[in-house]
């Protein structure tokens, strides 16, 4: 009986947490209910680790005399673990979530690594499918802690460029083969009883040290605004490593969570890299903005600089306006300046509308999350492919802090690197504004022809401040008007 | 009665086969506007990895294994308990308008979502 009723409570809370976390992620479809998925999430999530405990019942005979110091452990463990991830989850900022979601993704890959180990070092594998799933789950998981890493620190600036060198993809190659060379090494000599020509425990630091490895060599090479794919896939990576390691601890809770989100991540990159106009090989093994020595095709027209409170008066007698935000607004931080000018336009009876192209930000939807914690409601943010039949008959694009996501190249230069990547057709707006820094390239490096175009203006300045002269010159004429 | 649980090689290819498609599935629906909160909060998700540790923790009997298991369950702690913040934070950002009858103007925008797909 003992063992009988923690076994039911265990298997029974853990069946309701895959449930609710896969109905948790179903209410996120929509921004209506998914504040109360995640909630439902972590309800599963709380009954799951609070049910743990009770395995507690049911341990191996040598672990029998350490229980009271284990419990004393794991409790230590989860709330310091969990009190300073939560701290620092309610402080950072929104524009640093990137960063912070590597963070979490990387301790999630290392505590399924971490697991993988003690299964390895007290030899509690049976059998050469459990053994080779833990040391499968254990590489993905190492490979997903060290490169999520490396992303925070090139997220964060801590490193500030890209590493290469030559015949960087060979070596490597060398250290992936290395790693799985170890890993089968352990699966089919060492454990056959042959005697290892290193002995035990260090065969195991040696697989460690080679993943570990692999996973700060294979992120190091690729470009910053690349890392969001990358977090992505090492996102999908830590549901794999989870999802094995369930199968190691014959857990289906953990199998199916792990294997979730191993496949929504997947998903996540693959629609993530599609909006690039990239392959997630490419991505991946490839250094982008080395050789993308483009000629450019002859561009006929000027850059034609207005003032920020002309364009600002503009917009307010429009009858409608698109704006487009991109990551300069946000680095600006001129989200709060944006959605005050809107709602002076929209009291002025112009229609506003938002355009956001997938990969705004610094990771998919982020620009979605800066406007809606500006206070811009959702339904005035629009998606690619819900609005870019508007343009046409729309007055006034204003283009802020974005470049290539707009660049008409990318319907007809064939020879341009982003040609094909789907773009938000401000082009075809009656008017154009764009809202610059300065006269730089965008990411890819491209000149921009929609810069140029007849019915384009540029207004230059930071985000922020163009945005306070628009609001300015606004209200300066409402109250002109009321005189 | 017998409670254990043992899942032997085609058990566990069904499992994870259905689950992936399940995650598939429910992610494809997912509007683009919440990309980001759905990252971090799949991200959340695996976070139940630290029921694992728990469970190698408690059964840990060496100091070495003691101090790996202990580093699991920390680490998964971290994960469970960030990725909540950070996607509750989030999505409670996600506010509709407030003069208009937004949900009615949410349900359209859905209905013409789904007839696409």
């Amino acid at each position: 009986m003992l063992t009988i009723i923690p076994q039911f409570i265990i298997g029974a809370t853990g069946l309701a947490a895959a449930f609710l976390f896969m109905y948790g992620l179903k209410r996120m479809s929509s921004p209506v209910t998914a504040p109360s998925g995640i909630m439902v999430a972590g309800v599963g999530m709380l009954v799951a680790v609070l049910a743990s405990f009770l395995y507690a019942f049911d341990i191996s005979a040598s672990a029998k005399p350490h229980l009271l110091v284990n419990i004393g452990l794991a409790i230590v463990a989860l709330v310091v673990g969990g009190g300073v991830a939560w701290w620092s989850g309610k402080k950072v900022a929104m524009t640093s979530m990137p960063q912070m979601v590597a963070i979490y993704n990387g301790m999630g890959g290392g505590a399924a690594g971490a697991i993988a180990a003690v299964e390895l070092f007290g030899n509690k594998a049976d059998g050469v499918t459990q053994l080779a799933v833990t040391l499968v789950g254990a590489l993905i998981g190492a490979v997903s802690l060290s490169g999520s890493l490396i992303a925070w620190a090139k997220l964060d600036g801590v490193i500030k460029k890209p590493l290469r060198i030559r015949g960087q993809q060979a070596f490597n190659g060398l250290v992936a083969m290395v790693t799985l060379g170890v890993g089968g090494y352990i699966v089919f000599v060492t454990r056959s009883g042959a005697i290892p020509l290193i002995p035990m425990p260090d065969e195991i630091y040696l697989f460690f040290g080679c993943a570990l490895a692999f996973g700060v060599l294979m992120t190091l090479p690729i470009g910053g605004a690349d890392m969001p794919v990358v977090i992505s896939i090492y996102n999908a990576f830590t549901g794999l490593a989870v999802g094995l390691e369930g199968f190691v601890l014959q857990n289906p809770a953990l199998m199916i969570a792990g294997m979730v989100v191993g496949a929504a991540g997947m998903l996540l990159t693959l629609l993530m890299a599609k909006a690039m106009n990239r392959s997630v090989s490419n991505i991946l093994f490839t250094n982008f903005g080395v050789a993308t020595k483009h000629k450019h095709g002859d561009i006929k027209g000027s850059l034609k600089p207005v003032e920020a409170g002309d364009a600002g008066i503009f917009m307010r007698y429009a009858a409608s306006v698109i704006i487009v935000p991109g990551y300069g607004l946000a680095v600006a931080q001129g989200q709060q300046k944006l959605y005050e000018f809107v709602k002076l336009l929209q009291a002025a009876g112009v229609s506003v509308k938002f355009a956001v192209h997938p990969v705004a930000g610094r990771m998919p939807g982020q620009m979605d999350v800066l406007l809606a914690e500006a206070g811009v409601p959702y339904d005035l943010i629009f998606q690619l492919e819900d609005i870019n039949d508007e343009f046409a008959s729309t007055d006034v694009a204003l283009v802020i802090g974005a470049n290539d996501v707009v660049n008409p190249a990318a319907r007809t230069d064939k020879s341009s690197p982003i040609f094909g990547m789907p773009i938000l057709n401000a082009d075809k707006a009656k008017k154009v504004y764009v809202v610059k820094r300065g006269q730089g390239k965008g990411y890819a490096g491209i000149v921009n022809a929609l810069f140029y175009g007849d019915n384009c203006d540029m207004v230059y300045g930071d985000a922020a401040a163009v945005l306070t002269k628009m609001i300015e010159a606004v209200r300066a004429l409402g109250t002109k008007a009321a005189a | 009665m017998q409670f254990s649980i043992a899942i032997s090689g085609f058990v566990a290819l069904y499992i994870f086969m259905l689950a992936a498609f399940a995650g598939w599935v429910i992610i494809g629906h997912v509007p683009a506007i919440l990309h980001t909160p759905l990252m971090s909060g799949s991200n959340f998700v695996h976070g139940i990895v630290v029921v694992g540790g728990i469970f190698v923790l408690l059964n840990a009997s060496t100091v070495l294994e003691q101090g790996i298991g202990f580093f699991a369950v920390l680490l998964g702690a971290g994960n469970a308990a960030g990725g909540f913040a950070v996607t509750y934070r989030m999505l409670a950002m996600f506010q509709p308008s407030e003069h208009k009858p937004a949900h009615a103007k949410h349900g359209h925008h859905k209905a013409s979502h789904s007839g696409k797909a």
